[in-house]
């Protein structure tokens, strides 16, 4: 029994543990910090993938790119700039906030509050009996008078 | 009048969707473009103790193609190169991407040599220093070692004739 719950382990962590190379690190902040970052970068070749999770020779050649510069003691943005530099904004899963991305930021505010705007005004319309009453035509206005008439009289 | 604000937003959106689907989305734009190449050093294919390296290749227009024995991509693209080299236009040089010498000399024979020269980037260093994500990607350096275009993915005869050969023109036009 435990020798069967040990294989089934095993085939579970099959698939992850192929994906990454053991990594040693000096210092456990920068063990956390290449953790981050390689969930943050994107794979160029699957690139649905983090660097995290592809198993592409490239974003392996790319995890040990990253683990030199944060072992060396660099910073994480040097590791993130050593990146954008040779592929461009694409390897990041959080676009820089800037002025091409400026809609992909704002888009969802402006919507929100466009939505808001338009049903305060959808309601304000509704509860206001002065327009309600503008709305109707003359002749509308003689009928309705005509059916108050009726049912108060 | 009631209808028109949804209609609006309707088109605007059939023409935002229409565009996506336009674009390629393996296509990652090269920041490297009108920047200059990185510097590389590296042995030649065809002889380990030959250097190729940026400063040898400066001072003219030149293509740099990125390729691979086990590439498939690269098999279908081979014969434009080829034919291309031979027009001599300008000098086509090669970088062998994560393959084995053996490998890629059989290739070059069994295929054709369209280049003046290939560095054999045996680890891929020099392919991450470039941008290269994928075999092949073909580079098109100016006479003062800038990166002018990117080609991602093989280069057809068509790609030739339509953008690379018009701003090889302009860039020997400029010198």
């Amino acid at each position: 029994m435990k020798r069967l719950i040990l294989c089934l382990c095993a085939c579970l962590a099959g698939p992850a543990a192929d994906a990454m190379e053991v990594r040693q690190f000096d210092d456990p902040a920068k063990e956390e910090r290449y953790e981050t970052l390689i969930k943050d970068l994107r794979c160029l070749v699957c690139q649905n993938q983090s660097l995290a999770e592809s198993d592409a020779e490239l974003a392996k050649d790319l995890r040990t790119e990253v683990y030199d510069i944060i072992q060396s003691g660099k910073s994480s943005e040097e590791a993130v700039r050593f990146l954008t530099d040779r592929y461009g904004d694409f390897v990041l899963y959080r676009p820089p906030f800037k002025s091409v991305t400026l809609l992909l930021w704002l888009g969802p505010f402006l919507l929100l509050a466009g939505g808001a705007v338009f049903l305060w005004k959808q309601a304000k319309r509704r509860a206001d009996p002065v327009r309600q009453e503008e709305a109707l035509s003359a002749e509308e206005r003689r009928r309705l008078q005509q059916l108050k008439d009726r049912f108060q009289g | 009048m009631r209808f028109a604000i949804p209609l609006v937003i309707f088109v605007l959106l059939v023409v935002l969707l229409g565009v996506g689907l336009t674009l390629d989305p393996r296509e990652v734009p090269s920041p490297l473009i009108g920047k200059p190449a990185p510097a590389f050093s590296l042995p030649e294919v065809a002889a380990a103790d030959r250097t190729l390296s940026l400063d040898r290749l400066k001072g003219q227009v030149f293509l740099l193609n990125v390729w691979a024995s086990w590439c498939v991509s690269c098999r279908q693209e081979h014969p434009v190169l080829v034919d291309f080299a031979k027009r001599g236009i300008v000098p086509v040089y090669g970088l062998n991407y994560k393959d084995t010498r053996d490998d890629a000399l059989a290739w070059l024979k069994r295929f054709g040599d369209p280049y003046q020269a290939s560095a054999f980037d045996e680890d891929g260093k020099m392919g991450i220093e470039w941008g290269v994500y994928g075999v092949p990607e073909t580079f098109l350096v100016d006479q003062h070692g800038v990166i002018r275009y990117k080609q991602t993915g093989p280069v057809t005869p068509e790609d030739l004739e339509n953008k690379i050969l018009p701003l090889i023109r302009e860039l020997q036009g400029a010198a």
